[in-house]
């Protein structure tokens, strides 16, 4: 009789089992309860059902995420990433990519579809009066619900990608604090706070949200809300300008963008937690590499310009026509279409960083920074690469890493946003993220080590 | 213009034309029989796990040869005519070369033994391999692996990867006898056994036996046990693969026999890689190194000569990586199972976590020979100074952060390694903290 036979968690299992069914099938039973409330539905008993749905989702997918990786030795766990269905875009692929996309484009242009209503609310926005009520002591609207069920993909499917990479304390920690982050920054403490707020001029408060991410936040109504709310305002208001002026690049110049990309902004926690299924879907080509710094220093300078118009407008009273349709365009075209729709929509069909590695103009801006004053790089140790790709292939904002690490190059690129994943599945330990001196950081023109100095040059 | 022809598209035939491609507008043709394109062939494993696709394992972009007027013959070479110096292909065309360098690689050992021939039974070098795998394994719940070196533990995480019971079969008595030191081979061991694989020590193939359609059906073991099997994995190492040269004066012992200047007996005939034997190989080494890195430096030092500044090849101390299942190994300098007697060995192993670090050295003068570490990332530049300079033992596990190369946020274990060689020792030594200073000094930054 082998081992095996006497096991009772197999090491290698390949379908789900009863213990991964089960935790299936709760996830299942919440998402059930939401899309027949998005249906149009009005559930009675509203915090029955809402826990029903959130509690399923939370604790089905942490029950099925630790039946899966810890009854496995800790390690990478890429097996079958290329054959399945979900993740080498296949027919599930498609399904959820189209599903995410429609999700979008009913949350931008048919909100009253969600059931947000004046004086009560129907459908899926009822659903969650309750915990908007707890939260913020209002009911619910269409962002409300965005927020929740954002935040719920990122703890949920954050605590998976936890499990799976328990072997590697930088993903682990990396992943923590982005969770953390997301829940307490984006979603709980805004919420408490809007009840502080003056009720005819709000403003949101994502505190680590910073333009130009926050394309809207020099937007006169916005500058006005801050302006009237007093101390909290100001806050804000403070917050939000320090934020890119000086703590941006202070930070980056030490630790690289990675402080904000993933350990920080909540596109980076949802790509990372949510997206981190399809971060081999990202195009490795020379081509894509083109287009994506065509695109995203494009949107940098499309973000500057209509928000010099729009702060022309703001303190001259001159200007509306150009400045108006220049910000509408922005929030159509990048705001809504390629963050949203495009960003995560597209997640299973072109990766899991589309918006952040062709779009994101914080992620350009903090890009430039890491590429010409920095202290982070992604050291190659010596000669030991074996050029088998995984590096590559996992990094999802479609880096050739290889093509520096069988060079012995360190690899410093603008677009790196610190995932730390290359590293993780090297498997020759070829890859350190690190923060050092400048000096000797950017070796363009390396020597792999092996040879001895007099066979060098 | 001269025309290099280049036999192999591996690691060593390609980085030779890239190299000489850099800095010469010679002709250059790679001429290779097993895939169109290069591709790692270290990451053949992956392809089948599902990890990656081939296209993945490509370093280059199918454009970048014709970008660098790299031409590729897909074609395998029958023969070699040193003498009107030209190569005949399987389709019948020759190619006039004015230099030639033999970067044909390896082969699989096959054993002869009883029922060798059986379906089912196949080992894992090339792409073929691979496809072939694929099909051998359509179905199979049970497979032997025979040897356990660095391809058998690589076929076995294949096999566990689609759910298939292993067994291996290893004639040492311990895994990876030969190499591994016997704690570390014994902590292996017990990781082999954590993923359900019976590893089966000190046990000897005796025959392997077919059903009535002439598949593998089971393997005998010397000692008389029968083990049910429908594949078989054939892992018992690898030689030069140079048959097809046998008629062409090229001198051939085992592999294509060089000087340290990588020629052969025939003037502008050049060997690299895993094909190429040294006559007298650099002090410490092998004649026949068959890894990546040996083929890329034997690459990188004759594409010197190729260009006109003949160049002696002189590998600095040797160096290794390869990871059993999860655990991660890499080896710096000499670390040799059993060590001489002017000689000390210190080993480190954590209580439960598999990671150990184990050092050789001098006796008399402390001076560093080998590292070998388990679950636990160095810095090779720094290894690599160490051991050159000789540097002292005691130096070097204080100044073990500075060779750190574990991801951040890793926990370390400097302080547990220098507890346990102290207490041995009856030293005081005391870890020194990471420096950048001395790392741009040692890295020569
Ligand atoms: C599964 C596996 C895993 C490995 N993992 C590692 C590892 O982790 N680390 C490491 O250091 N090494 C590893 N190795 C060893 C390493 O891959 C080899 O040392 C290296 O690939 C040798 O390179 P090469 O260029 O000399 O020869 P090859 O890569 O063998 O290339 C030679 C090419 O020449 C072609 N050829 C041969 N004869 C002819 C002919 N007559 N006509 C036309 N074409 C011909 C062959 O088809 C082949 O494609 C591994 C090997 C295998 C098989
Ligand atoms: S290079 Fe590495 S750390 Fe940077 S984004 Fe790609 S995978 Fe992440
Ligand atoms: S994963 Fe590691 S060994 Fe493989 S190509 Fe990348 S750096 Fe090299």
């Amino acid at each position: 009789m082998s081992a095996s036979d006497l096991s009772i968690a197999q090491p290698h299992p390949q379908g789900a089992d009863a213990i991964q069914k089960i935790g299936l099938s709760l996830a299942a039973l919440g998402l059930l309860v939401l899309l027949v409330a998005m249906a149009g539905v009005t559930f009675e008993q509203r915090t029955l059902f809402l826990s029903i749905a959130l509690g399923g989702i939370l604790v089905g997918t942490v029950v099925y995420a630790s039946r899966k990786y810890m009854t496995q030795p800790a390690g990478i766990k890429n097996n079958g990433v290329m054959h399945k269905q979900l993740t080498n875009r296949g027919v599930f692929g498609w399904m959820i990519g189209i599903f995410l996309t429609g999700f979008y484009v009913l949350l931008y242009w048919f909100p009253y579809l969600f059931g947000t209503g004046d004086k009560t609310n129907t459908g899926l926005v009822a659903l969650f009066d309750p915990l908007s009520n707890f939260l913020n002591g209002g009911k619910a609207d269409e962002y409300f619900v965005y927020g929740s069920v954002y935040s719920l993909a990122v703890l949920s499917l954050g605590i998976k990608f936890m499990l799976k990479y328990r072997n590697n304390r930088y993903q682990f920690t990396r992943t923590l604090v982005v969770i953390l982050i997301q829940l307490s920054f984006a979603y709980v403490i805004p919420e408490i706070l809007k009840s502080l707020q003056r009720p005819d001029a709000s403003f949101e408060m994502d505190i680590k949200n910073f333009w130009p991410l926050k394309f809207d936040f020099f937007d006169g109504d916005n500058l006005n809300a801050m302006r009237k709310n007093g101390g909290l305002g100001m806050l804000f208001l403070v917050a939000g300008v320090l934020g890119f002026t000086v703590l941006a690049p202070i930070i980056t110049y030490f630790t690289g963008k990675r402080w904000y990309c993933s350990w920080v902004c909540g596109c980076g926690g949802l790509a990372e937690t949510a997206g981190d299924s399809f971060r081999q879907l990202s195009s490795k080509k020379l081509v894509a590499w083109k287009i994506e710094r065509w695109l995203i220093y494009s949107v940098l300078i499309f973000v500057v310009i209509m928000t010099a118009g729009v702060l022309y407008t703001y303190f001259s009273g001159k200007g509306e026509g150009v400045s108006g349709p220049l910000r509408s365009a922005y929030g159509f075209m990048i705001g809504s279409i390629f963050s949203g729709v495009i960003g995560v929509g597209f997640y299973p069909l072109m990766g899991n960083r589309v918006w952040c590695r062709f779009g994101c103009p914080m992620a350009a801006y903090i890009g430039l920074v890491q590429r010409f004053k920095s202290r982070f790089r992604i050291t190659t140790n010596g000669g030991q690469c074996i050029s088998c790709g995984n590096c590559s292939t996992y990094c999802e904002q479609g880096i050739d890493v290889r093509w520096y690490a069988q060079r012995g190059q360190n690899i410093v690129r603008s677009s790196c946003v610190g995932c730390g994943i290359c590293s993780a599945v090297c498997p020759r330990g070829v890859l350190k993220l690190e923060n050092g001196p400048e000096q000797g950081r950017i070796n363009e023109d390396p020597l792999l080590i092996g040879l001895l100095k007099q066979n060098k040059d | 213009m001269a025309h290099i022809v280049i036999i192999g598209n591996g690691i060593s035939g390609v980085t030779c034309a890239r190299l000489v491609r850099k800095r010469s507008d010679d002709e250059i043709t790679i001429i290779s029989s097993e895939t169109e394109h290069f591709y790692a062939r270290t990451a053949l494993m992956y392809i089948y796990m599902g990890h990656m696709k081939y296209e993945h394992t490509k370093p280059y972009e199918d454009n970048f040869w014709k970008k660098n007027n790299i031409t590729l013959v897909h074609q395998y070479v029958e023969k070699v005519d040193a003498k009107n110096k030209n190569v005949t292909l399987k389709n019948g065309n020759s190619i006039q070369y004015d230099k030639l360098v033999l970067a044909c690689g390896s082969k699989s050992n096959v054993p002869d033994i009883q029922g060798k021939d059986l379906l089912g039974i196949q080992s894992l070098y090339n792409y073929q391999d691979l496809q072939n795998m694929e099909i051998n394994t359509k179905g199979v719940k049970n497979a032997v692996i025979l040897g356990g070196g660095l391809i058998g533990i690589e076929m076995a995480e294949m096999l566990l990867s689609r759910n298939i019971h292993v067994t291996m079969l290893v004639r040492e008595v311990a895994y990876w006898g030969g190499i591994l030191p016997e704690e570390e081979a014994k902590m292996i061991g017990r990781h082999i056994a954590e993923h359900h694989i019976d590893l089966l020590l000190g046990s000897e193939l005796s025959e392997i036996i077919g059903n009535k359609s002439g598949s593998v059906k089971a393997v005998k073991t010397k000692k008389g046990e029968t083990i049910p099997c429908e594949f078989v994995g054939i892992a018992i190492g690898v030689g030069p693969n140079v048959s097809f040269l046998k008629d062409s004066g090229i001198e051939i012992d085992r592999g294509v026999l060089i000087n340290d200047h990588f020629e052969t007996n025939i003037p502008d005939i050049f060997a690299v890689g895993d094909c190429a034997q040294f006559k007298e190989p650099p002090a410490g080494r092998k004649p026949i190194e068959q890894v990546w890195y040996t083929g890329r430096m034997h690459a990188e030092t004759l594409a010197k000569t190729l260009l006109g500044k003949r160049t002696r090849y002189q590998p600095g101390p040797w160096f290794n990586s390869a990871k059993f299942l999860d655990i991660e190994y890499q080896t710096y300098g000499d670390v040799p199972v059993k060590i001489n007697e002017d000689e000390k060995g210190f080993y480190w192993e954590h209580d439960n976590r598999k990671i150990s670090f184990r050092a050789r050295y001098h006796a008399a003068t402390g001076r560093l020979l080998g590292v070998n570490t388990f679950g636990m990332r160095l810095r090779h530049g720094v290894l690599e100074n160490w051991i050159l300079n000789k540097q002292n033992i005691e130096y070097v596990l204080s100044h073990l952060a500075d060779a750190n190369f574990d991801p951040e946020f890793f926990r370390t274990y400097e302080e547990e390694i220098i507890r346990k060689f102290n207490k041995e020792n009856n030293t005081q030594l005391k870890t020194v903290k990471k420096s950048w200073k001395r790392l741009l000094q040692i890295l020569n930054l």
